[in-house]
């Protein structure tokens, strides 16, 4: 009994468990020092982008930064007691425009404040010129004098909006990314000529989920083709496959244009065999057809690829065994050989939807109006507008679709259950 | 010769010749690719190199984001543009940025050939205090000059576009609310002076689109520039809107069955910002090429490769012949007293407050 109290201990002397621990551990830090460089290469160049643009989400300094001594006195201002704030509140915006006239940053702030009240840019602007010419000593008080500069500065709904994005973090990004808006009273749905990203939103995932649906309904067969061929003939024909791969995204966008345009080939077709009359001719571009059409050629070998590397994985003997037991094609097809291939359905049907929500070459090109994403618009919002809080806010809600999808799928269907090959 | 000493002053030219690459000064000029890249490379680039050999001018067609990239540089410390080619909507945004340096026009620019100072000579043309102009292009429409269903009748007034009666067909228009909204108010019978007034009022954008709404369904929206023209060429519309210089293209140089409806057209302007914060040297060597290329000869020249109205005044009497195809200039160019009949210019400053809320409406409207 004694002896089993004694610690076993390894050919050194020292006990085995701790012998096996560091030895585990020494493990665990050369597989981290491997994979290393690739951590830092990922953390560096996609992580920390990634972080930061979030970030903008939520992320509203420029009030505070740039009228620091006004968003403190606006915090004394009860806009039920008085409409208009007080002089303190005047004489501190004097002090603050002056400055950030100087260092050029009220022109940043007054399109920063426009994004939510129309006409604050050229209020900052022409304000701007005005105040670089005032004496702060001199001049006061300041109130009478900022009305006269321009009325705006009377309206109550101004000054609401400042003290209402005075805070350094703001919901209103997300807000305005839902199709509501931050008001003194709470929140409130924006006025229904203005709505949009919720029907942007709906008609991404709709989209993208048809075009999984078509890639899945014509890549399987393919894929089946593909994976009962001899190697040479099925290499042959994966070539097909691969070869619209590599030709460029815009040649490939474009060439559909021509096929479906209504003066285009399809249609030019369909008229000269006489299925058409030349004054009805098909839209079949500029609307959401165009999309699904274009985007399901152009993801369909994200669909071939998985499902046929995990079809040539079946073996064939499994079909043959259930057809010698009595199962007719049908029952030894849906029974032994399609229950094997989900896996590679997950995979790609997975791919191809990560892939087609955040779409927007294609979409632009093809969609005309009603086939448009909502990636779209995150890309108007970050080259043309500007509104890169916006555009970081609808990313980001996309983003926790795309998670809670993935999650979703996770435990209806397995994610163990997605193979590549 | 040895074979050593051959390769010693093989070495020596080799190096000599990498120094004198360092030498050469690179400038990055940022412009919008094209036809129209390639006038500025003709009227602009090459005489200025060939004039200061130590130059290199590298060019970037990027000016389609270039606000967007600007903006990324700034906030990353490294703004490799040395000039860019913007809209002059872009170059007062860029300007509220901070991110294009101000400009001193009379000092920084060269005076016209009479002695009239530069700010004089680009009159209103100078928007924003970044901005120095260099082209006046306008947005207009073209029309298929053989449409059947017409009767022989064609387009000559801006409300035809909405007239779906006498000249059915789909027509395209630009994927934004800007010249569109003027349009479709211009043509629901407010006064040219009013328009803006109207549309700053829920009536007023609600008229425009309701307008609008009677095209909708036979209407292609553009985003790019060279859509209208691509889609006339096919016969995908009959009628469209574009930048005049692609209708001139489409028309002179590919001979398609195209007219121009200058009616209305819309004036806007282009021209050149440096981006802020470059080193001195390199502020010093943009000015310098600033200077070179707005200046009346020079905007004139430009005006030989593509139809686009030099900014200055005193370069109009000088625009000639189209350097290719060896027509007068003159007619084509949107300035021209019998195209400019019925004009209007993009109200820069109204669009700078309205364009965030009505593009979001418009968008809204485009996508029911």
């Amino acid at each position: 009994m004694s002896e089993r109290a004694q610690p076993l201990l390894a050919a050194d002397g020292t006990p085995l468990k701790r012998s096996i621990e560091r030895s585990l551990r020494r493990q665990k830090i050369e597989a981290f020092l491997l994979v290393a460089p690739l951590l830092a290469f990922v953390l560096v160049t996609f992580v920390a982008p990634i972080a930061d643009m979030l970030f903008r989400s939520v992320e509203n300094q420029i009030v505070a930064q740039t009228l620091p001594a006004t968003t403190d006195a606006l915090k004394e201002w009860n806009p039920d007691v008085s409409a208009l704030p007080d002089e303190a509140v005047f004489a501190a915006l004097a002090v603050d425009m002056k400055a950030a006239v100087k260092s050029k940053t009220h022109t940043r702030l007054g399109s920063r404040l426009n994004y939510e009240k129309t006409g604050v840019a050229s209020l900052f602007r022409k304000s701007g010129r005005r105040i670089k010419k005032w004496d702060l000593a001199g001049d006061a008080p300041f109130k009478d004098k900022f009305l006269d500069l321009d009325k705006k500065w009377g309206d109550p709904q101004l000054w609401q909006l400042l003290k209402l994005y005075s805070p350094v973090y703001t919901s209103g990004y997300f807000l305005n990314a839902v199709d509501l808006k931050k008001t003194p009273d709470g929140v409130e749905p924006r006025a229904e000529s203005e709505q949009i990203y919720i029907l942007l939103f709906q008609r991404t995932l709709f989209m993208s989920l048809a075009i999984t649906l078509m890639c899945l309904l014509l890549g399987y067969p393919i894929a089946f083709l593909l994976s009962h061929l001899p190697m040479r003939t099925s290499n042959l024909l994966m070539i097909l496959v691969l070869l619209p791969f590599w030709t460029s995204l815009l040649v490939r966008t474009s060439a559909w244009k021509v096929l479906l345009q209504q003066e285009g080939v399809i249609n030019d077709v369909l008229v000269t065999i006489g299925l058409l009359g030349d004054s009805d001719r098909l839209q079949l571009i500029n609307n959401q057809t165009g999309t699904i059409v274009a985007m399901t050629h152009i993801l369909l070998p994200f669909m071939i690829l998985p499902l046929y590397s995990v079809m040539r994985t079946i073996p064939p003997s499994y079909v043959r065994a259930a057809k010698s037991l009595g199962a007719n094609d049908v029952t030894a097809f849906a029974k032994v050989y399609f229950p094997q291939s989900v896996p590679g359905i997950g995979a790609g049907s997975i791919l191809v939807f990560i892939l087609a929500i955040g779409y927007y070459i294609t979409p632009e090109l093809v969609g005309g109006t009603t086939g448009t994403f909502i990636s779209n618009r995150i890309a108007y919002h970050i080259s043309s507008s500007l509104n890169w809080g916006l555009a970081a806010a609808l990313g980001s809600i996309l983003l926790i679709a795309v998670l809670v999808l993935y999650y979703a799928y996770d435990r209806i269907v397995g994610i163990d259950n997605v193979k590549l090959g | 010769m040895s074979a050593i000493t051959k390769t010693f002053f093989a070495a020596a030219a080799l190096t000599a010749l990498t120094a004198g690459n360092a030498i050469a000064a690179d400038m990055t000029i940022v412009s919008w690719g094209g036809a129209y890249s390639a006038s500025q490379q003709n009227a602009y680039h090459d005489p200025y190199m060939a004039a200061n050999p130590g130059v290199n001018i590298i060019n970037d067609d990027s000016s389609a984001e270039a606000v967007a990239k600007l903006r990324a540089m700034a906030e990353a410390g490294n703004t490799t543009w040395d000039v860019v080619d913007v809209v002059a909507s872009d170059a007062m945004r860029l300007c509220d940025e901070g991110l294009a340096m101000e400009i001193d026009h009379d000092s920084q620019l060269a005076a016209a050939p009479d002695g009239t100072p530069a700010s004089k000579d680009f009159g209103d043309l100078i928007v924003s205090e970044c901005f120095i102009p260099q082209i006046v292009y306008s947005t207009t429409f073209g029309f298929r000059s053989d449409v059947a269903e017409w009767g022989g009748k064609e387009p000559d007034d801006i409300c035809d576009v909405f007239d779906l009666d006498t000249f059915p067909g789909k027509r395209s228009l630009e994927k934004r609310p800007i010249n569109n909204m003027e349009w479709a108010l211009l043509c629901s019978g407010v006064a040219k002076a009013d328009v803006y007034d109207v549309l700053e009022t829920e009536e007023g954008q609600a008229k425009a689109l309701a307008k609008l709404d009677t095209i909708k369904d036979q209407t292609i929206w553009w985003s790019a520039g060279a859509d209208t023209p691509q889609l006339l060429a096919d016969g995908e519309v009959v009628i469209g809107s574009t930048y005049n210089g692609r209708l001139f293209a489409l028309i002179e140089e590919q001979k398609q069955p195209v007219k121009m409806l200058w009616d209305a057209q819309v004036f806007d302007l282009d021209g050149w910002i440096i981006p802020a914060g470059l080193s001195d040297e390199r502020k010093k060597a943009a000015m310098d090429y600033i200077y070179f290329a707005t200046d009346t000869q020079r905007l004139a020249d430009q005006a030989k490769y593509i139809s686009y109205g030099p900014a200055r005044a005193s370069s109009a009497p000088l625009v000639g012949k189209h350097a290719a195809l060896g027509i007068d200039m003159a007619p084509h160019m949107p300035t021209d007293p019998n195209n400019a009949k019925n004009t209007f210019l993009y109200n820069y400053s109204w669009w700078a407050d309205y364009r965030d809320d009505l593009d979001a409406k418009f968008q809204a409207w485009l996508a029911q």
